[in-house]
């Protein structure tokens, strides 16, 4: 955060409230030790390293934050969490500025969500992931049609991945349902599922 | 011994050799696992990402699955399922998330849920080292190995369990009770990437690079793991870190189950070795040469 920041224009009180209750941590105890950034395997490809984000936190930036490639790219491995001095579960925090980031539309890095969705399309469809057709769906919604196209001739020697979704015995459809009341419930509520 | 067992959507694709090597160790050592009926997927990284009342459901419908089969002990061998259903399990204690999460369901959940943990704990609580060691037929003595757990399996600690967060050693107990000698590896529990291999390959890459790297200097003959995302990142994604790293690796990636496997006895066909991108063929000739040394004194 090397840009000036404004701390009386841009401070969102409430923002930090939301954040520590959403993810059961009290993010004033952090004294910026650091050590959650310097055990993160992620932080080589932040925007803003994760004492940042929590500071951002604690400040109630709630743009800076949400708005973060940071919280998208988290490979969610607890390190952070782990080794932080006063306990806060580090990991818990990021996880929740990602479920807020997305319920408001803020997608940073479009590529990752989109990742999921195709991951959890291919659940509701069998009830259970179908690995080629993640990669099926993921390569035309980011199109990115050459993703990993390299590990194709030897994960198909090796048969490294199953041709045929394995479908649940009697159907999927108990896992369709639950998706799809996921799904109502937060347009009902009016946030982005 | 019956445990329940959920085998995770990656046994029935890509980690279709880490499900056949349980298997075969388990039937060996008379652990019967008894697979759910009709489980899901537990949502994995996606659903927790997007939602952890989506997570929870997921997972819910599995525990109470278990349930009503009565199950004690659910095993799987995924440690990223493991992580899923029992922060699930734990969450669901808390009353208002539970009736959330009953609002997604067929029906409520089943009160009581069954303990899940690993098929690694069960098999540890079942046999201890000196009844592991009497099950081998070809000992792994000679073979230098690095255990890798991997960020999941141990963390975070009050959910998973699994002994010292940053230093676990029940891998290592198993494998030196079939004769292997396991070396000190630091970067044991560090994360190898995990799915971002698809969406930005440079955060697998570096990361199985790192590991591969250690483990390349220590001069292991392979790195053992226990996670079906791992063994990918390590292995089938190996060109990649190499790449990544500049470097040149040829580090075989078995899962603890086949090196366990091979210790009993049992053929590397019926412990899916060949599913192996960087071949196990040398590790094996060491094995049978120990064997064969052993038996010219």
């Amino acid at each position: 955060m090397n840009d000036a920041i404004n701390l009386s224009r841009m401070r969102d009180a409430a923002f930090t409230a939301e954040v520590e209750a959403q993810s059961g941590q009290n993010v004033s105890t952090c004294y910026q030790c650091g050590n959650c950034t310097a055990g993160c395997p992620a932080g080589f490809v932040y925007d803003r390293q994760v004492n940042q984000i929590m500071r951002g936190v604690q400040l109630g930036l709630k743009d800076e934050v949400l708005n973060s490639r940071s919280i998208w790219m988290c490979l969610s491995c607890s390190t952070c969490s782990l080794r932080c001095p006063n306990n806060i579960d580090v990991a818990a925090v990021m996880e929740t500025l990602r479920h807020m980031a997305r319920k408001e539309g803020r997608v940073a890095v479009p590529k990752v969500e989109k990742f999921w969705f195709s991951f959890l399309d291919t659940v509701r469809a069998f009830g259970r992931t179908y690995e080629i057709g993640t990669m099926a769906l993921y390569m035309m919604r980011s199109l990115r049609l050459f993703t990993d196209l390299d590990l194709a001739p030897e994960a198909l020697k090796k048969k490294k991945l199953g041709f045929r979704p394995h479908v649940i015995p009697g159907g999927a459809d108990a896992v369709a349902r639950i998706m799809q009341r996921y799904k109502e419930r937060a347009k009902r509520e009016g946030v982005r599922p | 011994m019956k445990f329940a067992y959920y085998p995770g959507c990656s046994a029935k694709g890509s980690s279709a050799d880490y499900e056949k090597s349980t298997q075969a160790v388990c039937a060996a050592l008379g652990i019967h696992l008894e697979e759910l009926p009709g489980w899901n997927c537990c949502g994995s990284t996606p659903a927790h990402a997007v939602d952890t009342e989506l997570s929870a459901a997921l997972c819910a419908r599995n525990l109470d699955i278990a349930a009503r089969e009565q199950a004690e002990t659910v095993l799987t061998p995924c440690p990223s399922c493991l992580s899923n259903l029992r922060h699930a399990a734990k969450r669901m204690e808390n009353p208002q998330f539970r009736a959330r999460v009953d609002e997604l369901l067929d029906t409520p959940a089943a009160a009581h849920f069954p303990e899940v943990t690993s098929v690694m704990q069960g098999i540890a609580r079942v046999y201890d080292a000196n009844a592991i060691a009497a099950q081998v037929k070809k000992s792994l003595k000679g073979v230098r190995l690095a255990a890798y757990y991997g960020c999941l399996m141990s963390r975070p600690p009050e959910v998973m369990d699994f002994g010292d967060p940053e230093n676990p050693t029940l891998m290592e107990s198993l494998l030196s009770a079939c004769g292997a000698e396991m070396v000190d590896f630091p970067l044991k529990t560090a994360c190898c990437g995990a799915s971002f291999g698809i969406p930005e390959r440079v955060m697998t890459a570096r990361n199985s690079g790192r590991i591969l790297e250690l483990a390349t200097q220590l001069g292991v003959d392979a790195v053992v793991v226990a996670c079906p995302l791992c063994q990918m990142n390590l292995d089938l994604r190996q060109k990649q870190a190499a790449k990544e790293a500049d470097a040149f690796f040829r580090m075989p990636v078995l899962y603890f189950t086949q090196m366990m496997g091979l210790a009993f006895g049992i053929a590397p066909e019926h412990l899916g070795l060949e599913k192996l991108r960087v071949s196990a063929d040398e590790l094996l000739r060491k094995i049978d040469g120990a064997q064969a040394g052993e038996g010219d004194r």
